[in-house]
């Protein structure tokens, strides 16, 4: 039997159409524009200025508190302005708009496909080298890495998970990049181990990805303490509570983070970020992404410029598809939908999916049956149908007391539901207004 | 393409699952039962299940066309299953008239009255028969004695059920082991060569049904395992202390409707509980209420009663007995 979360779960179907091609470097666009807040947390505040000349891989805005990332350009060339641009989710912020002239890097990066596998630094100044090079996290949620790195007193880490789970359909830029990137990830996680001070890291591998289970088990065998899982595919099983659940059994109690179980989790492309950037110095402005779509000519998986609008992405997949009803941010399960072409990629964009018009609109909402479907397939173990109607109708004390804040937003529920009803959004509903109250409570 | 991208919120992918796609799968489940009570009971059969399919259709697009004036929704399949399941409830010798009477209480009372599908505390077919036990006492307790297409319709000829036949029995001082003697054997019983309601009556039949509907991941196993283990270990019980006087737990789970109800009726979604530790209360509930009502009560039989007892529990279950949380109580190692 593989290995996996116990509770709840679905398995939507996968749609990896672009697991076998190999990652592509997208050319430097004309222009970039790059938003100051990419990562959770504080945004960076600009250090450059209108007209200034900025090189690949300078701090173009700098972090600003603990929780918070260094933004660096991404390519070189001159600062435009520096104005509101529409983010992904279509809310206008802060970016750095840069015209770009040639292609020309500090000196400091290390350039040569020479994989370093000596760790020079100790383990304070690895975090301090995450913080500088902006490194966040790779999966999506883009919650900046030094934070993690740093273990609060009181709290012990005693094992490493990484994350190369992959479950949302569609995606495959972390498996195209533990094909070809595996022995820098494992020297990544070799370094992540020596900064958390842990001899121990597991990496979770879904078992629809059989070359790379076999391509990381072998490079690990040169690796200490590192060993590679191969799980059950289930969704979602690269959320970080059923990824600890999955591999070690577990579980980390309601509203703690990983650390109160001994265990911090990082994703492969993240480990792979942090190997970029404590050997060869090289910070965080470029990342896989998976440009797919059922309807796209040359679906494939991009090296890509952080700032580069999403349409010279989608130009190089083959433009977009004539029926496209709809883009997404990420995977179908929980990306989000981008309400314009222009906006630029950011750290934590995976994949970029165009939806066929027919399958970008929501069914007919139902009455409830009550199958209880939702209930089995909610791998928090709580009752969608309930929270769902205690958010309908106001009752955000109940829904509170019903624990909605647990919910993670993985969607299985709406997922699965045979009436087509929209669990999630009025779950995110009560879950936004049951965190206002526990606000002002704290307040008084 | 337009220019217009659509945005809504995630999930952007929704399961192939639909009421439609899970009330067909019930019918197919139905279907092995529908073929042995054609089978036994011959023409009877056709005729009940298409009175009583058709007539809950037609209440239900009535009602919503005329009375609530909403959508019509009868193509959910769901008036289907309750047209069939009341059906299978019944003696295949029911006249038409009845049976209009019985879909009507099912439909309009039971289902409409609370808002239509979804709401209905109690499970429409089971209000429906029982109504039209207690008003038609008669014509619902004789029951046609499985003779194939011989059987008839309103000529056919009629006996007692093996349950019928052991309360009685039992009633006048006989004692099991000579009752035995006048009851169909375990075999036949299972094969469904005996009286009873058209479809209860082939426990191989239901059971085929019954792994469809978990192959299909229609149902859990929690419910139909849970009334036919409580049934069977109360009447193990009754049977061991007194075996003249007490039939067994093998009789129990073959004869009447146990695995009709466990398997089609008590599982109905609207009416059933959401949790699987209710749902195993529940069940429990369900085999011991119908042993009870057997072994102790006026009627023969107790399956519909004792769905419809335990229906009337489950809104108290479903607010009280939660599911244990991810993170709720940690045990860790």
């Amino acid at each position: 039997m593989l290995k996996t979360f116990p509770i709840g779960g679905v398995h939507p179907p996968e749609n990896k159409l672009t697991a076998d091609i190999p990652i592509e470097y997208l050319p430097v666009p004309e222009n970039v524009i790059i938003p100051v807040s990419q990562h959770i947390g504080s945004p960076a505040n600009p250090v450059v200025a209108k007209g200034d000349t900025v090189k690949v891989g300078q701090v173009i805005a700098s972090g600003k508190g603990f929780v918070s990332a260094n933004i660096h350009s991404s390519v070189s060339g001159k600062v435009s302005k520096i104005d509101l641009a529409p983010d992904s989710s279509g809310y206008r912020q802060t970016a750095v708009f840069i015209d770009v002239e040639g292609d020309d890097w500090l000196d400091t990066i290390d350039r040569s496909p020479d994989i370093v596998r000596d760790i020079k630094l100790s383990p304070e100044e690895i975090v301090k080298r995450c913080l500088e090079s902006g490194i966040v996290g790779m999966g999506g949620a883009a919650f900046p890495s030094h934070v993690k790195l740093t273990v609060p007193s009181g709290k012990k880490c005693d094992v490493l998970i990484i994350n190369g789970v992959e479950c949302e359909p569609y995606l495959t830029s972390d498996n195209r990049l533990m094909l070809e990137r595996g022995e820098q990830i494992l020297a990544g996680v070799t370094i992540l181990m020596k900064a958390l001070k842990v001899d121990k890291a597991m990496i979770g591998i879904e078992k629809n990805k059989p070359d790379a289970i076999a391509g990381m088990t072998r490079l690990a065998e040169s690796f200490s303490g590192i060993t590679v899982h191969p799980l059950k595919v289930k969704y979602p099983q690269g959320a970080e509570k059923q990824l600890i659940k999955a591999l070690i059994n577990r579980e980390v109690p309601s509203g703690r983070l990983p650390l109160d179980v001994g265990a911090v989790v990082h994703n492969v492309g993240t480990a792979h970020a942090v190997y970029e950037a404590v050997q060869k110095n090289k910070p965080l402005f470029e990342r896989v992404v998976t440009v797919t779509g059922k309807g796209l000519t040359k679906p494939g998986n991009f090296m890509v410029r952080i700032g580069t609008p999403l349409v010279k992405l989608i130009e190089t997949a083959g433009g977009i598809p004539g029926n496209t009803g709809k883009i997404i941010n990420g995977g179908p399960m929980m990306g989000k939908a981008v309400t314009n072409t222009d906006v630029p990629v950011v750290k934590g964009m995976s994949g970029v999916i165009l939806v066929p018009g027919e399958e970008s609109v929501r069914e007919r909402i139902r009455p409830c049956i009550r199958c209880a479907k939702c209930v089995s397939a909610c791998p928090m173990n709580l009752e969608p149908y309930l929270l769902m109607s205690l958010a309908e109708r106001n009752l955000f004390e109940r829904a509170e007391a019903e624990r909605v804040t647990d919910c993670m937003e993985c969607g299985s529920c709406s997922f699965t539901c045979p009436a087509g009803r929209p669990l999630l959004d009025y779950i995110r509903l009560g879950k936004s207004n049951v965190i206002k109250m526990a606000r002002q409570r704290n307040l008084k | 393409m337009s220019n217009l991208l659509n945005v809504s919120q995630s999930p952007h992918v929704h399961g192939k699952e639909s009421t439609q796609r899970l009330m067909l799968n019930v019918v197919i489940a139905l279907i092995p039962a529908f073929i042995t009570s054609v089978f036994y009971f011959g023409a009877g059969a056709v005729i009940v299940t298409a009175t009583s399919v058709v007539s809950c259709l037609l209440f239900e697009y009535l009602i919503q066309r005329f009375v609530l004036r909403k959508p019509i929704s009868i193509n959910d399949g769901s008036a289907l299953v309750t047209g069939i399941l009341l059906a299978f409830n019944l003696p295949s010798n029911i006249p038409v008239l009845i049976i209009v009477i019985g879909s009507f209480v099912s439909i309009a009372v039971a289902k409409m009255t609370f808002g239509g599908i979804g709401n209905n505390p109690f499970n429409p077919a089971l209000v429906g028969r029982v109504f039209m036990l207690i008003s038609f006492p008669v014509q619902m307790t004789s029951w046609p004695v499985p003779k194939g297409f011989g059987t008839g319709y309103l000529d056919a000829v009629t006996g007692a059920t093996p349950l019928a036949v052991i309360k009685e029995g039992l009633k006048n001082g006989e004692p099991i082991s000579d009752l035995i003697a006048r009851i169909p054997t375990p075999s036949q019983m299972f094969l469904g060569d005996m009286g009873g309601s058209m479809g209860e009556v082939a426990a191989i039949a239901l059971l085929i049904g019954f792994a469809w509907l978990l192959i299909r991941k229609v149902i859990t196993w929690h419910i139909p395992v849970s009334v036919i283990g409580s049934l069977a270990l109360f009447t193990a019980i009754l049977w061991l202390v007194n075996p003249e006087k007490n039939a067994s737990p093998m009789f129990h789970i073959l004869a009447g409707g146990v695995l009709l109800g466990a398997i089609f009726m008590a599982t109905d979604y609207v009416t059933s509980p959401m949790v699987p530790k209710a749902m195993l209360i529940y069940g429990c509930g369900i085999g011991i209420i119908t042993v009870i009502i057997r072994v102790y009560g006026a009627y023969p039989e107790g399956v519909s009663f004792a769905i419809l007892i335990m229906n009337a529990f489950v809104p108290l279950m479903n607010s009280y007995i939660k599911p244990k949380r991810f993170g709720e109580e940690v045990k860790n190692g």
